[in-house]
C-alpha cells in the first residue's frame, strides 16, 4: 500500500502517521508539500495529519482546504482514491468539500486532550473492516475545534447510509450524536477526530489505532 | 476602497463562546442579557475603486473562502 501524507506549515502529526502507515505496509510513505501541484504516482491513499495547519487562522482548516495541493486531492478522492483525514485533516477534508457538516469549538471551549474510548459503528468501509461493529477501543484525542456540527437532514442521511464511523462513549466536545468521524458517499474518505496514529504501539501504551491501518492493508490486499 | 465583511453564525447554530461571554457579562452584574452571539469583521483593503464591483469581488471571496456557508452568514459594506 502506498500512502502519501501532504504536509502544510503547522502539521504536526505527519511523521506519525508516515511512521503509522510504514509499520502497518512495510512501504515507507511519501511526504507531500502543500505547495506542490500533483499527487505522486500510484498512490493508493492520501492522508491529512492533524496539526495546527496555518496557525488554524479564520477558521481550521479553511486556509490549508484552499492550497495548491488539494486540488490534487479532491480530484483523487472523486476519482475514487481512498483519503484519511485526522484531526486538523478531518477539519481541511470538510472545508475542502470532501465530507459534509462543520466542525465547530468544543462546547466546553477547551482544548480536551486525553485517551477516549470509542465505538466502532461500522465494519463496512476500507478503513474499519478490521472492527466488529460496537467495538470499543481507546484512542487520544487532542483538539479545540472538534464539535461536529450536522442539520437534521443530514444526520438521517449519514445515519441511513451506516456512514458514522466511530462515535465517543463518553461525548468530549459537544459533536451531535457523540460523532467523532464521517464516511463519505462511496466510503472512500473517512475523517475522524481522534487520533489512530498515536497509539500505535504496545510501548505506547496501546495499540488499538493501529487496526484502522490494519484495515485499510487488508482492503487494499482483496481490492 | 475598503470593504468590510461582517461574518456571523446562523441561527440555529450553537455558539459556546457567544455563551460563554453572555456568562461572563451576567457575572458582571449586567441584567437582561437574553443572549450574544459572537462574529468577526474582516477589513479588506481592495485597489477597486467603484464600490459595485468591489462588493461582487468581496461576494467571491466571501463564498471562496471568508466565510464557511455551512454554518455562517456574511454581510459585505463599505467602511467608512
Amino acid at each position: 500500500m502506498k500512502s502519501a501524507v501532504i504536509v502544510f506549515p503547522g502539521s504536526n502529526c505527519d511523521r506519525d502517521l508516515a511512521v503509522a502507515f510504514e509499520r502497518s505496509s512495510g512501504v515507507k510513505s511519501q511526504m507531500v508539500w502543500h505547495k506542490d501541484a500533483s499527487l505522486p504516482d500510484d498512490i493508493d491513499i492520501v492522508a491529512i495529519p492533524g496539526g495546527f495547519s496555518f496557525g488554524d487562522y479564520l477558521r481550521c482548516g479553511a486556509i490549508a482546504a484552499r492550497a495548491p495541493i488539494m486540488q490534487s486531492v479532491v480530484e483523487f478522492a472523486n476519482k475514487g482514491g481512498h483519503v484519511l483525514g485526522i484531526c486538523n485533516g478531518f477539519q481541511v477534508l470538510i472545508e475542502s468539500g470532501l465530507l459534509p457538516g462543520a466542525l465547530m469549538r468544543n462546547s466546553g471551549l477547551k482544548f480536551v486532550c486525553k485517551d477516549l474510548e470509542l465505538t466502532a459503528e461500522t465494519a463496512n468501509s476500507p478503513f474499519t473492516n478490521a472492527f466488529s461493529k460496537g467495538k470499543k477501543i481507546t484512542v487520544p484525542v487532542a483538539h479545540h475545534d472538534g464539535n461536529y456540527i450536522a442539520d437534521s437532514g443530514l444526520l438521517a442521511e449519514l445515519n441511513g447510509e451506516d456512514r458514522v464511523a466511530f462515535r465517543y462513549v463518553e461525548n468530549p466536545n459537544g459533536s451531535v450524536e457523540n460523532i467523532a468521524g464521517i464516511l463519505s458517499k462511496n466510503r472512500r474518505v473517512l475523517g475522524l477526530m481522534p487520533h489512530p496514529e498515536r497509539l500505535n504501539d504496545p510501548a505506547l501504551g496501546g495499540a488499538d489505532g493501529a487496526k484502522l491501518f490494519n484495515s485499510l492493508i487488508a482492503s487494499m490486499a482483496t481490492a | 476602497m475598503k470593504i468590510l465583511v461582517d461574518i456571523t453564525l446562523k441561527n440555529g447554530v450553537l455558539d459556546p463562546q457567544g455563551k460563554a461571554i453572555q456568562h461572563a457579562l451576567g457575572a458582571l452584574g449586567f441584567e437582561g442579557i437574553d443572549g450574544v452571539r459572537q462574529g468577526k469583521v474582516i477589513e479588506l483593503d481592495l485597489a477597486e475603486t467603484d464600490r459595485s464591483t468591489a462588493e461582487v469581488t468581496a461576494k467571491k471571496m466571501c463564498e471562496k473562502l471568508l466565510a464557511n456557508t455551512v454554518i455562517e452568514n456574511y454581510t459585505i459594506r463599505p467602511a467608512s
